[in-house]
């Protein structure tokens, strides 16, 4: 297949993904947007005005780059592990299956479909956000790099998620249960230097802190962790999924029989 | 004669240890129309899976139209047209949108597939109903769809899984009508299908395949002639109990030489 072939068989995963999501934004855009403004009102109004400045920032300006982040992780993911479960489960991934597009085309596809939701979201809640407070830019390319390399890793970890997945409590588990306890476990509410030592220490195994915390640096301009280590987690792992995937779907594993 | 399709020595185990095809051999011409015939479970679906490339092969070669599946796969699958057993579409995608994003799986441009997408639709009576969604189609517009679907990129072989199967006789007659017209238009078609008449009323070659192994590869002029001018259905019997089988019949084959 030719590169441009390629580039239109890209097109139009990307677009068929894109065009569900803003069809169905009431399932897809709405929910986030609801739950952030919810804990904007209840941590960074009603709780924040009484708890006392972090890193010299007011609590709801500390919380607003974890929650965004947050939606961000959980959008992404659930985009690309929803869009390939319900291909997967109708059977009409078969569709791509039997074209000439290669493998890494449909991972880019999906991938992309994932990013695109994912700033979708960001942007709705930053926007919802600024309601409740004004935001501060210190870097806005560590702001934009952890963005898009946040959405990348966890469009790719869905991606991985769905390629296994036998039924829908397949794809609710992961989020659920791994998924949403890392993110509150991540910095988003809190700085990891109020906690003993010993958590800090735990806390530097979660590699969503690293993601929360070089995005609140970009905002802020403040993080509990090395912003170059923060990267290095990023790319690492997203490497490490990608050429799993890569590697799992040549084999055929969960996708073909 | 060219070569649409030729295998040679192909296996398939699944879980490593159900053997689905135990070293399968077969050629079929470009502009046949054959018929691959088989009870339940014998490997014909396994055949056509890995000849779309939705099932990884143990071991064996196979090639469409030159192209090889191991080192070629991307051109092999381009030259394929795929009518599947089962309703395998997004339910909730529009009919044009089915029939257009898979021509862009194929790289054909959106504008260009619009067009092919109307010749197809019209050509198969469903050209009215392109702007609703799948789900509300009757069972005979749904198998219609995934031929239009199949046909959009223009293939030079088609495989048909059963294309026929729950379709009233008039519909079926007139895809009959319209399957003969394709091949007499130069597509190579493949067929497998449970109405032995079908097989006979359309189709210039068949084998026939039971527990994994080709167990004969005739014209269909020549399997009549050796059975005694028996029915179609009463030598397929013969074939899959086994002990009728003509020794060499396989071999017999202008195709295998």
């Amino acid at each position: 297949m030719d590169s441009s072939r390629i580039l239109i068989a890209y097109y139009t995963i990307v677009r068929k993904d894109v065009v569900r999501m803003l069809r169905l934004w009431k399932q897809t855009f709405l929910p986030s947007v609801t739950t952030t403004t919810l804990y904007f009102l209840v941590f960074g109004t009603f709780i924040g005005s009484q708890l006392t400045a972090i890193h010299g920032f007011s609590y709801i300006q500390f919380i607003v780059p974890g929650l965004v982040m947050m939606s961000i992780i959980t959008n992404a993911y659930s985009n690309t592990s929803t869009a390939l479960f319900m291909a997967k489960f109708q059977r009409n991934l078969d569709e791509m299956l039997v074209s000439p597009t290669p493998e890494w085309v449909i991972v880019l596809g999906y991938v992309t479909a994932g990013i695109v939701r994912g700033l979708i979201i960001g942007i709705l809640v930053l926007l919802t956000s600024l309601f409740f407070t004004h935001l501060l830019v210190h870097n806005i390319l560590v702001l934009f790099s952890a963005l898009i390399l946040t959405c990348v890793l966890f469009s790719l970890a869905g991606f991985l998620n769905a390629m296994f997945a036998e039924s829908f409590d397949s794809i609710a588990i992961v989020p659920t249960f791994i998924l949403t306890p890392l993110t509150y476990l991540g910095g988003v509410f809190y700085s990891i230097e109020q906690f003993p030592h010993v958590w800090q220490s735990v806390s530097l195994l979660n590699p969503i802190l690293y993601m929360v915390n070089a995005f609140r640096y970009g905002f802020l301009g403040i993080s509990d962790v090395n912003i170059g280590m923060a990267f290095v987690v990023l790319i690492s792992l997203t490497i490490l999924l990608l050429g799993m995937i890569l590697w799992l779907f040549k084999k055929g594993a969960g996708l073909k029989r | 004669m060219p070569l649409a399709v030729s295998i040679q020595n192909l296996h398939k185990t699944y879980g490593g240890t159900m053997e689905a095809l135990k070293g399968v051999d077969l050629s079929i011409v470009e502009g046949d129309f054959f018929a691959l015939l088989g009870p339940n479970g014998a490997g014909k679906t396994t055949i056509i899976s890995i000849l779309t490339g939705l099932v990884v092969k143990t071991s064996g070669d196979v090639r469409v139209f030159g192209a090889s599946l191991d080192t070629d796969s991307s051109r092999a699958k381009s030259y394929i047209g795929v009518v599947p057993q089962e309703f395998n579409f997004n339910i909730f995608e529009k009919v044009l949108d089915i029939v257009v994003n898979q021509a862009g799986y194929y790289g054909v441009p959106r504008a260009e597939a619009l067009k092919r997408a109307e010749v197809v639709l019209q050509e198969l009576g469903l050209w009215e109903k392109r702007a609703e969604m799948a789900q509300k189609l009757s069972g005979g517009m749904k198998r219609r769809l995934m031929i239009a679907r199949a046909l959009v990129h223009r293939p030079r072989l088609l495989i048909l899984d059963e294309p026929t199967a729950g379709v009233d006789v008039e519909l079926r007659r007139s895809m009959w009508d319209f399957l003969r017209t394709l091949n007499a238009e130069g597509t190579t078609i493949i067929l497998t299908t449970h109405y032995l008449e079908e097989a006979e009323q359309l189709c210039r070659n068949v084998a026939v395949i039971h527990k994994g192994e080709i167990v004969a590869n005739e014209p269909m002029e020549t399997l009549l002639r050796h059975h005694g001018d028996k029915r179609l259905e009463d030598i397929f019997i013969e074939l899959v109990q086994g002990d009728a089988l003509t020794p060499g019949l396989s071999k017999a084959s202008p195709l295998n030489q």
